[in-house]
């Protein structure tokens, strides 16, 4: 037998079409262009995941350590200063290239954009280097007293590190400043003071919000998409609609219509006044803050964990449960030990929908989150509409996108993505 | 192919290009921020240009900032041709080598001769951009919530225990630092000096503190007259204009405290490589001359820029109410005053929205 199979291979390698070319060669071309369809079909998906998606992700990360323009700028600089070693302040040579290009910067007007850069690092740089440059076509050697001498600041060592440093086209300067770091004068990576750490408690924030959101999320939505696969399907589909209505309604409407219910003056306070439960002067404070941004982002997000719920649960015949009674089971044990376990991978799949786009919500927050309730990606949206300081809203995002990952991969690790199921 | 046909063809195809042409010179597209601002322009500045040019005006709204016209810039895609923006962002985008420069000499001078350069207030004029109005962050009150003691400077804001009551203030570190410096009893001259300094910074911050919890924070222009109208604070700072227009069109009982406003400019810029530059320039030239800049105040409570602009402010648009006290500019709203120090927040925007960030958190 196993001759013979073998003997039929070394045939077919032998035998030869029509045309008079293998067989082999012929059934490759034939199965070659199959899979060049097969790629045309997808193609433009691909192209348009390419450019909307991975594209855009790849512009970020690299912008958030690729900053050039500084010593694009000062490039006379960057050569003379790359000598120093950063005990004194730097040589005469160095000063000098540095009027230099201070000369050159004011003359095509890339002054603003270089002393932007230093200004991310030190406040108050900006001018600096623009009234300096101002005077630096003035100033006659030695150039080290005369800089000195029109501004004190060009004596601070922290100054002239931060300036080797970012001569670099390359910085890990943005992710120091998205963890709360920064350089010392001698270079060495130190906390910021405790009054400017902001971006790793916003972090912490962000997933615990995200994360209550999430079990807020379960909580509402499991007796929801329970009620939904065991109803007949005509009360189902009612409240089905009843769960789908909001959800194709504007974020953005169903963002205000939480204002309009939970401020001081809203419907909510107006009825415990009304039942003298509160008095008119103590209206409880339920939007700006953080249990404003949890309630609508529940809300919000709640579809999200009741549909993928429903479609797993709606494949669950109800024999399995009654079997388990009949077998002895109370009808808690039943439920815990039967129905439950075969909904958790919609659990896992509608968990992991929820906390992902919660952990990236921007304009519920933004409008009901106030003080206590903004999340990272409004810190990040005002580096980049307000700061303009993309190179650290790059890092911010990168982070973002990094933590999401390792997430996944975690619940890949516990749970298992093949578990999850969208129905 | 016979000669008519060729003619009709020739007369078919210059009269496409020929409109494609006009098409292409004739459309400005101005950028403003919207609602009755930029109602108030289209009134006094687009349509009397389009009637006297034929340059059709095409108006957008956006929602301040130079993020849009960096990204433009960067990307050489640039599709507008006239950006209102405020001073600061005026200031960095020239720095930053986003904006065209403007020559002050294409500004036509005053009717009495004088020149355009000396015509407009300080600071009105800069490398990239020319100011057109003058609008001032104040503060305003319900008067049904202080019917026998009302509110009259800038302490009294920062004074919950005489005048309860949640307070709404805008969410960033600018312009509440310098408000409660005023309160705390610094002349408006020194404030920038003193938030300069770690010790003022400190000072204002402490200030700020003795009312963190009955504040209540807004982003957006059209947030303030909403938390006043909702009864969701009983004071809150806000643009006047946009208080103006709450008591002027929808009746409100709201007054304004004048004690310690900041004034601020909103200038047009060009971002560069605008399509219609040409245009553009005459635009500019056209809406911030004398009369236009005047007529702007017809419609909303902003200063003109323009010193020779004053004596021709008239009546609302309604024609009842006499525009001229309304005016952050007026004499006796201008007592306690502060000029915003665009140079000031340029250095330190940074690091003072990291601090008021990570302040509001805590």
């Amino acid at each position: 037998m196993v001759d013979t199979a073998l003997n039929t291979t070394s045939v077919a390698d032998g035998l030869l079409t029509d045309d008079g070319k293998s067989l082999k060669a012929k059934l490759a071309l034939a199965t070659r262009r199959n899979k060049l369809r097969a790629f045309l079909l997808v193609a433009p998906l691909l192209v348009f995941i390419l450019v909307t998606f991975l594209w855009p992700i790849g512009v970020m990360l690299y912008r958030s350590v690729y900053s050039p323009n500084f010593g694009e700028t000062f490039y006379r600089t960057a050569i003379a200063i790359k000598d120093w070693d950063g005990k004194d302040l730097p040589s005469e040579d160095v000063f000098a290239a540095f009027v230099a290009d201070l000369v050159q910067a004011k003359k095509d007007r890339t002054i603003g954009k270089a002393g932007t850069r230093i200004n991310y690092e030190i406040s108050g740089a900006r001018s600096l280097f623009t009234s300096s440059a101002r005077k630096a076509k003035k100033l006659e050697p030695p150039y080290k007293e005369a800089l000195i001498g029109v501004k004190e600041q060009w004596g601070e060592r922290n100054l002239w590190s931060t300036i080797k440093r970012l001569t670099g086209s390359y910085t890990a300067s943005f992710y120091l400043a998205s963890l709360d770091r920064r350089y010392n004068k001698d270079n060495q990576i130190v906390t910021q003071p405790e009054e400017r750490q902001i971006y790793l408690p916003l972090f912490l924030r962000t997933f615990w919000i995200g994360g209550l959101v999430m079990v807020f999320c379960i909580i509402l939505g499991y007796p929801i998409a329970y009620l939904l696969s065991i109803l007949p399907l005509r009360t189902s589909n009612l409240l089905m609609i009843m769960v789908l209505l909001p959800f194709w309604t504007s974020l953005l409407v169903r963002t205000t219509a939480w204002i309009a219910i939970l401020q001081r003056e809203g419907i909510v306070n107006d009825v415990l006044v009304f039942l003298r439960i509160i008095s008119d002067e103590n209206r409880i404070q339920m939007i700006y803050n953080q249990a404003g941004t949890i309630i609508a982002m529940t809300h919000i997000l709640l579809p999200f964990m009741v549909l993928p719920l429903y479609s797993v649960m709606k494949t669950i015949p109800p024999s399995y449960m009654r079997a388990a009674r009949s077998l002895g089971a109370t009808q808690f044990t039943a439920f815990t030990r039967v129905y439950m376990p075969q909904t958790l991978p919609g659990v896992g799949a509608g968990s992991v929908l929820v906390f992902i786009l919660a952990i990236g919500y921007y304009i519920t927050p933004a409008l009901v989150g106030g003080r206590t309730g903004t999340l990272i990606s409004n810190v990040i949206a005002g580096h980049m509409q307000k700061s303009l300081n993309w190179g650290l809203a790059a890092a911010l995002g990168s982070l973002l996108l990094a933590s999401v990952l390792v997430l996944y991969w975690l619940y890949n690790k516990i749970v298992g993505v093949d578990k999850m199921k969208f129905g | 192919m016979n000669k008519a046909l060729k003619y009709s063809i020739s007369a078919a195809v210059a009269a496409v290009v020929g409109l494609s042409a006009s098409a292409w010179a004739a459309e400005l597209t101005v950028v403003s921020w919207g609602g009755a601002y930029t109602k108030s322009q289209v009134k006094a500045y687009h349509e009397p240009f389009t009637a006297k040019t034929g340059v059709k005006i095409n108006s957008e709204d956006y929602s301040g900032g130079l993020a849009e016209v960096k990204a433009q810039v960067e990307s050489k895609n640039v599709k507008w041709d006239i950006v209102d923006v405020e001073l600061s962002d005026a200031v960095r985008g020239c720095d930053e080598g986003l904006l065209e420069t403007i020559d002050p000499a294409i500004l036509p001078p005053a009717p009495d001769g004088t020149p355009a350069a000396k015509d407009f207030i300080d600071g009105a004029l800069s490398d990239c951009a020319v100011a057109n109005i003058v609008w001032s962050t104040i503060y305003a009150y319900d008067k049904t919530k202080f019917p026998n003691n009302a509110p009259k400077t800038m302490a009294d804001f920062f004074n919950v225990k005489d005048f309860p009551g949640k307070r709404g203030m805008r969410k960033g570190p600018k312009p509440n630092l310098e408000f409660a410096l005023m309160a705390d009893g610094v002349a408006p001259g020194d404030v920038y000096k003193m938030l300069a300094t770690p010790a003022g910074v400190d000072r204002a911050f402490a200030k700020l503190d003795s009312i963190k919890d009955s504040v209540v924070w807004w982003e957006a222009g059209a947030q303030p007259p909403q938390l006043l109208a909702d009864g969701e604070v009983a004071m809150t700072t806000a643009y006047n204009g946009r208080i103006f227009g709450a008591v002027a069109s929808e009746n409100k009982p709201f007054e304004i405290v004048w004690d310690g406003q900041i004034l601020d400019l909103d200038l047009f810029v060009i971002p560069k490589g605008a399509p219609n530059k040409k245009e553009a320039l005459e635009f500019i030239a056209f809406a911030t001359d004398t009369q236009r800049l005047a007529d702007q105040a017809k419609y909303i409570s902003y200063g003109p820029a323009r010193k020779s602009s004053g004596p021709l402010v008239g009546k609302f648009q309604d024609g009842k109410i006499d525009m001229a006290p309304h005016m952050p500019t007026a004499a006796d709203n201008m007592k306690v005053a502060l000029l915003n120090d665009f140079a000031f927040w340029a250095d330190y925007q940074d690091e003072l929205n990291e601090r008021f960030t990570a302040w509001l958190a805590k």
